[in-house]
């Protein structure tokens, strides 16, 4: 009996040791929101890895890479911030850093990770290794829209407010704080520029988009897009546009109309509307495929079934998919050879072909939301 | 006339009221409220952009009051009306399911 538990140790033990070596840039992770959990994907063979129990209320989950694309950081909507390990399959540590949360932002040099909190309004900065807090800017406000630039800042948005604040965190213990305050009504989501150069917030409140030049921010907050709506009555809209992954396609960038069912092509050189783009729906994410061909588009309630895609030199919708039911995200793999895309209500994960449109696999995965690859952890405002 | 118009109002919000929607509808609804309007409020409902919408956070607003802002949504606002997609005594069953606090 002794024996046989030895032999068995040694086989474990030999097992470990043989675990074979492997990269982390074909991994990712889906949100599997309702059950507080994710799964660990691989998109060469197009598998489900792993899962990663015990994340907390995932609903508005968001995931940042560390910048050796080993760990990932997930924000729960109840204020958890979990620190993931791809590798291991597990929880490297865990910390409830607020009452309500919204997401989160990684610095440029990857040391600190910011949450972005509604309940207390503002951001905590942590360190990305021990996630001991460092520091935090309360804003009176719910936070929306942060994101990364460069210089070690944090950009966000303030709903209630109407400012943009861009926190140096150079010194993380002492950050400084630039208040830019009447960009516009209700700013609901922001991004930077895969440049890193320009936040854009959408606003919830009127019709335009609030833009920021990073590399002067003393110049402040200037609208474009303003009066999109051309005073017409807005539809209702029953899921708000993510800027996130918003899509920057060569010299245009992609943005929704609050309201409309249209995508609006921002010029980024001139920054005037260079076309818009009558969709079947309020659209929630458009994405560009890397390389700037095409931009993926899904939408809200009751369109939400659908995602469509925008050719950019015709501009012109080419494609509607029907991946399943209540599309919430998607993602291209790095080089944008294939498209991942959840189906909350099918409990479904459709990997699409991007040259043929033809499906290559479908995961399950228990009422998915948001998908996030590791190559998110060499890219600016991811 | 004046009282007939009254009685004929008081029943037809009486019938409103009790015409509950059916067990497969009811639980269409409560996916709805939990991951739709869950996308604004929490999954939880213990609200995110939007109010929280557990029992306590409601208390102050009768279930009425409650179903009329879930058809017709909330101006300068993001809530939208949701009378497209829902009867009204579909409405004002969440409305009640939310006072009472929403079931699993």
């Amino acid at each position: 009996m002794k024996r046989a538990v030895q032999l068995l140790l040694l086989a474990l033990l030999a097992g470990c040791s043989t675990a074979p070596l492997r990269g982390t840039g074909d991994l990712g992770v889906v949100v599997e929101r309702a059950a507080g959990r994710i799964m660990l994907v691989e998109t060469t063979r197009r598998t489900a890895i792993g899962r990663v129990d015990g994340l907390g209320d995932l609903s508005h989950a968001s995931v940042v890479f560390s910048r050796d694309a080993r760990y990932a950081y997930v924000f729960g909507r109840d204020g958890g911030l979990t620190k993931v390990d791809l590798l291991g399959a597990r929880i490297e540590r865990r910390v409830i850093q607020s009452g309500n949360a919204i997401g989160g932002a990684i610095s440029q040099d990857g040391r600190l990770v910011a949450a972005a909190n509604y309940t207390p309004g503002g951001i905590r900065i942590f360190d990305a290794g021990t996630l001991e807090l460092l520091s935090e800017v309360p804003t009176g406000a719910k936070v929306v829209g942060i994101a990364d630039a460069p210089g070690n800042r944090f950009v966000f948005s303030l709903f209630e407010a109407g400012e943009i604040w861009i926190v140096d965190a150079s010194d993380p213990k002492n950050p400084s704080t630039t208040r830019l305050a009447a960009v516009g009504k209700q700013p609901y989501d922001g991004f930077v520029t895969p440049d890193g150069r320009h936040y854009i917030a959408g606003l919830y409140g009127e019709d335009g988009l609030a833009l920021v030049d990073l590399w002067h921010p003393e110049r402040g907050a200037r609208r474009v897009l303003q009066g999109y709506g051309r005073g017409e009555e807005p539809l209702p809209v029953f899921k708000m546009p993510h800027l996130r992954g918003w899509a920057a396609a060569g010299r245009y960038l992609f943005l929704p109309a609050i309201g409309r069912h249209e995508v609006l092509v921002l010029d980024r050189v001139s920054w005037t509307e260079a076309a818009r783009i009558p969709l079947r729906g309020q659209p929630v994410f458009a994405v560009a495929q890397p390389g700037g061909r095409r931009v993926w588009i899904n939408f809200a309630l009751p369109h939400n079934d659908a995602v469509q895609v925008v050719d950019v030199d015709a501009m012109k919708v080419v494609k509607e998919l029907r991946p399943g039911r209540a599309v919430l995200h998607l993602e291209f793999t790095p080089r944008g050879e294939q498209a991942w895309i959840s189906s909350r209500d099918d409990d479904a994960v459709a990997v699409y072909d991007t040259a043929t449109y033809a499906e290559l696999a479908r995961l399950s995965a228990e009422k998915p939301s948001g998908i996030f690859l590791t190559s998110r952890a060499a890219m600016t405002g991811f | 006339m004046h009282r007939v118009a009254w009685c004929l109002a008081l029943l037809l919000a009486a019938a409103a009221a009790a015409a509950q929607p059916a067990p497969a509808r009811r639980a269409e609804l409560i996916e709805l409220v939990r991951h739709d309007c869950g996308a604004c409020h929490g999954l939880t409902l213990k609200g995110g952009l939007g109010p929280a919408l557990e029992p306590a956070a409601l208390a102050a607003m009768s279930p009425e009051q409650l179903g009329f802002i879930i058809l017709h949504g909330r101006r300068g606002t993001p809530m939208p009306p949701w009378r497209d997609h829902l009867s009204e005594s579909e409405a004002r069953w969440i409305a009640d399911a939310l006072k009472q606090g929403l079931p699993k």
